[in-house]
């Protein structure tokens, strides 16, 4: 057997006008760890549909094993041995995890005997490689970790001897995406050949042997991972030197803007999501809320600034005291100065199919400054957002271009410009760095910092724990809905990483 | 994932895929022509000839395309807040009750220039009266518009019917009408428009509604690109998450877009019954509520669109009606074959030949795309 286990020759592949993949070359070492890092729309993915069959090169070769395969759709894939784990899972909530492993592989109308070798094929894969997972619990009882666990199990139970990982680490914990890199380590011992995708450099400098950066499009350069380090790949990504720390001074903190007591939320099935949570942020100090997703930070966020409904609980805003359990409004709670950069700046922050300027003023169309009477003032509009463009160096700069066309940290940008422009006292930010180039990213930050500096108070939600411990004065941290402890802003990755696995919590429990 | 797209430029975007539309529509509505065995091409020429050969049937054309304008706008706006209003065709109907009631009560004592106002806001009233139970329903219940708006059409019906042979109809009349309204009560022709650019037209039933069609289209554009509300109305439309997050009620919202919705539709009653009938009678709407959905599909619910789109399906209306006379092989229903072919290309497919022109835009002049150089796909 050839000792590379895939190679991709001049591959390219265009959308239109756009160049996705240029002239892409590498080989991956059989038995082997490779990194693919790069900033969002480098490309990265393009190029892993395109190993996966659901996009056809323009031109290029696909060598797996030495051979040059057709790899047309993802059948095509799975027969020659490449397995992909999806950053979204694709997996049926409601079946048990042996039915999702033999789902597209059941064999025959009856499901008796394929069941039977599935079970015996995961027992055999549990003893191998420790991806243990009980066979017969359904999906949507099982925490992510082991989800995830279940579409590897997929991938190796069709035979996957590449197996491709899709930003895998995004919804674990720090000790689950531990736990993910020893197996990971155990199938590249047995001969298994890993591409990990993913933009945390830490992970890449972590686990892999061999790291290729993309970015717009080209493949910039390969490297052992033993012989580079952060900062190179940080540099070879965007194209620049970048400042991965954040800079900033020693915080200030005053007079308590923004205090929430005993917040309970419910989500639309009726679960409590945001139990009996209540916390204070102060003028100039940014509080940032760490957890894994989906422990009720969203929730939280929503429901103080006026999008959803508590139980119960109170927000206190600057001397008004706000019942949350009533149809308050984001539309009030941004008049007495409170503004909100949603985590989902697609669906809520933003109309994508709007002009960028009609953006500009989501939420502040009732403003006078852009009405006459009951008209829009087109000029007013345009012309504030023309400023805000220039302020926030929106790419491109024009303001009749639509939403949607602009990049992800583009469209940030555009979010915070509008939200941080209407200079509120207090500032609610979801996420505010998720799909969002590094660049930008620096930018975003130093934006955040300055609104500490200038005494608003910052209430920061991230599920990137280096993001909560670069940017917060103060960080909480929620897990199963409560705040499960305080930490000072240097407070160690690992002291935070147990609080947000619960385990402090359950051992006060018993 | 996503695939970064190439945006078309506006005359392709608005122009060309709605040409290539319709040619595809009249070829394969050739096909059927030439199934019943008669020359499609004899058969188109009888349509544009039945439709623009004269002063009286370009008339005719413009009278049912005043109807459709009044009936697309309403599906348009209703649109624009994420609301497909299926009840046009019932909101018009009982707007046709305003109409007859300010027409009865009113022209005896007041010009005819006098009652169309008040007709105007009669029928505008009952429209949005009608259109408000269904958008009540979905904004409170959330009893999905498209189902109650279709049962409402039946009401509408149903209520009508009653009236007509009831309440409204002269005691001594054996037919299912109302009297006939007198002078104050019936809006000048504007058959003079025509015969200004040289058409000779003896009688039609093209009125002053015409031009109230036209003020609408300028108006409903305003309402949704230059106003507050419009705003409002198309963040819900696209993302009501989004308006939920701007302090937008959608409560409000919906309940204002329907009944803005069902006062334009109510509007195109003025059309035929204070314009041409002179009196209110069964069915006079005949399918404008529905063809209205095709002009504010076809017309990409901009007025700039729907008023041509209008136009259309008033040529294929008229011009199919002599179709059906001059060609005794092609029934009437083989004409409602035919519009139904432009709705489904025109409308329902209308994405059908966009990738394809998009590449061939893209290929050939990248520039004309307007797509960003560096940007790559999405990682």
């Amino acid at each position: 057997m050839a000792e590379t286990a895939i190679e991709l020759v001049g591959i390219n592949k265009t959308f239109g006008t756009v160049h996705a993949n240029r002239d892409i070359n590498i080989a991956i070492p059989r038995g082997t760890i490779q990194g693919i890092i790069g900033e969002n729309g480098a490309g990265k993915s393009t190029l892993m549909s395109i190993l996966y069959g659901f996009y056809r090169a323009d031109s290029g070769e696909i060598l797996v094993n030495g051979e040059p395969r057709t790899i047309a759709t993802s059948n095509d894939a799975i027969a020659a041995g490449i397995g992909m784990v999806h950053q979204h899972f694709m997996l049926v909530q409601n079946f048990s995890v042996l039915e999702n492993v033999i789902l597209g592989a059941e064999g025959e109308a009856l499901l008796g005997r394929s069941i039977a070798k599935a079970r015996a094929e995961l027992k055999r894969l549990e003893r191998e490689y420790g991806l243990d997972v009980d066979p017969d619990a359904l999906i949507e009882d099982l925490p992510v970790g082991l989800q995830q666990r279940v579409e590897i199990l997929k991938a190796l139970y069709r035979g996957a001897e590449i197996l491709i990982l899709d930003e895998p680490t995004g919804v674990l914990t720090p000790a689950e995406a531990d736990h993910l890199f020893r197996i990971l380590a155990q199938l590249k011992a047995e001969g298994k050949t890993i591409v990990l995708i993913t933009h945390k450099l830490r992970e890449i400098m972590a686990i892999t042997d061999n790291v290729s950066v993309m970015r717009q499009g080209t493949m910039v350069a390969t490297r052992k991972t033993s012989e580079t380090n952060v900062e190179e790949l940080a540099e070879l990504m965007v194209g620049r030197r970048v400042l991965l720390r954040v800079e900033k001074g020693e915080a200030a903190p005053g007079d308590v803007l923004l205090s929430v007591k005993n917040l309970t939320v419910r989500d639309s099935r009726d679960c409590i999501v945001v139990q009996d949570v209540g916390f204070d942020v102060r003028a100039g100090e940014i509080v940032g809320i760490a957890g894994v997703a989906g422990n009720g930070q969203s929730e939280l966020i929503e429901t103080i600034s006026g999008i959803r409904r508590a139980e119960a609980g109170t927000a206190w805003l600057k001397g008004d005291t706000i019942d949350l359990t009533g149809d308050v409004g984001s539309g009030e709670l941004r008049m007495k100065g409170l503004a909100h950069v949603p985590e989902d700046r697609h669906h809520v922050g933003l109309v994508l199919p709007f002009e960028a300027s009609e953006n500009t003023i989501l939420g502040y169309h009732d403003q006078p400054r852009y009405l006459h009477g009951p008209m829009l003032d087109i000029d007013a509009i345009r012309q504030g957002a023309r400023d805000k463009i220039a302020r926030y160096d929106i790419r491109p700069p024009n303001e009749y271009l639509k939403t949607a066309n602009f990049s992800g940290g583009n469209q940030q940008k555009l979010v915070l410009a509008r939200e941080i422009e209407n200079d509120p006292d207090v500032l609610i930010v979801g996420q505010p760095t998720r799909g969002v180039d590094v660049g930008a990213i620096e930018f975003i930050h130093k934006r955040l910092i300055e609104m500490r500096d200038a005494g608003k108070a910052v209430l920061l939600v991230s599920v990137e724990l280096d993001e909560i411990r670069s940017l917060s004065d103060r960080i909480l941290v929620m897990f199963d809905g409560r705040i499960v402890g305080e930490r000072a802003g240097d407070a160690s990755e690992g002291d935070l990483g147990l609080l947000m696995a619960g385990v402090e919590h359950r051992r006060a429990a018993e | 994932m996503s695939v970064p797209f190439a945006k078309l430029p506006a005359w392709a975007d608005y122009g060309l895929i709605p040409l290539i539309n319709l040619v595809v529509a009249f070829a394969v509505a050739g096909l059927v022509v030439l199934l019943v065995g008669e020359s499609p091409f004899r058969a188109a020429a009888i349509m544009v000839e039945g439709a623009f050969g004269s002063g009286r049937n370009i008339a005719y054309t413009l009278y049912y395309s005043t109807s459709f304008i009044f009936t697309g706008l309403a599906v348009a706006v209703a649109f624009h807040g994420g609301l497909f209003n299926i009840g046009g065709e019932g909101q018009a109907y009982i707007g046709g009750l305003g109409v007859a009631l300010v027409c009865l009560a009113f022209d005896s004592i007041l010009p005819w220039w006098l009652t169309f106002p008040l007709a105007v806001l009669g029928a505008a009233a009952i429209g949005a009266g009608w259109a408000f139970v269904p958008a009540y329903l979905q904004a409170k219940r959330g009893s999905h518009i498209v189902i109650t708006t279709i049962m409402f059409n039946f009401i509408a019906a149903s209520l009508m019917v009653y009236l007509l042979v009831g309440p409204l109809k002269p005691g001594n009349s054996m037919a299912p009408q109302t009297r006939n309204f007198l002078e104050g009560g019936q809006l000048p022709k504007l058959n003079w428009l025509i015969e200004l650019f040289g058409g000779t037209v003896r009688s039609s039933p093209f009125n002053l509604s015409f031009l109230l069609a036209l003020l609408c289209a300028f108006l409903v554009w305003v309402l949704i690109w230059r106003t507050r509300l419009g705003y409002e109305i198309r963040t819900q439309g696209h993302s009501p998450k989004a308006a939920r997050y701007a302090g937008i009620g959608e409560t409000r919202i919906i309940l204002t877009t329907m009944m803005i919705s069902g006062a334009l539709a109510g509007m195109m009653a003025l059309n035929p019954v204070m314009g041409d009938q002179g009196r209110l009678q069964l069915d006079f709407v005949t399918g404008a509520g529905f063809v209205g959905i095709a002009a504010a599909l076809m017309g990409r619910s901009h007025p700039a669109g729907i008023v041509p789109a209008a136009l259309l399906f008033g040529m294929l209306y008229q011009g199919g009606a002599e179709l059906a006379f001059e060609m005794p092989a092609i029934s009437r229903d083989m004409i409602v074959i035919i519009q139904g072919l432009v709705i489904l290309f025109a409308g329902a497919l209308e994405n059908m030949f966009r990738p394809s022109i998009q590449t061939l835009f893209a290929s050939v002049s990248p520039r004309a795309v307007g797509v960003a150089k560096s940007r790559g796909g999405e990682a």
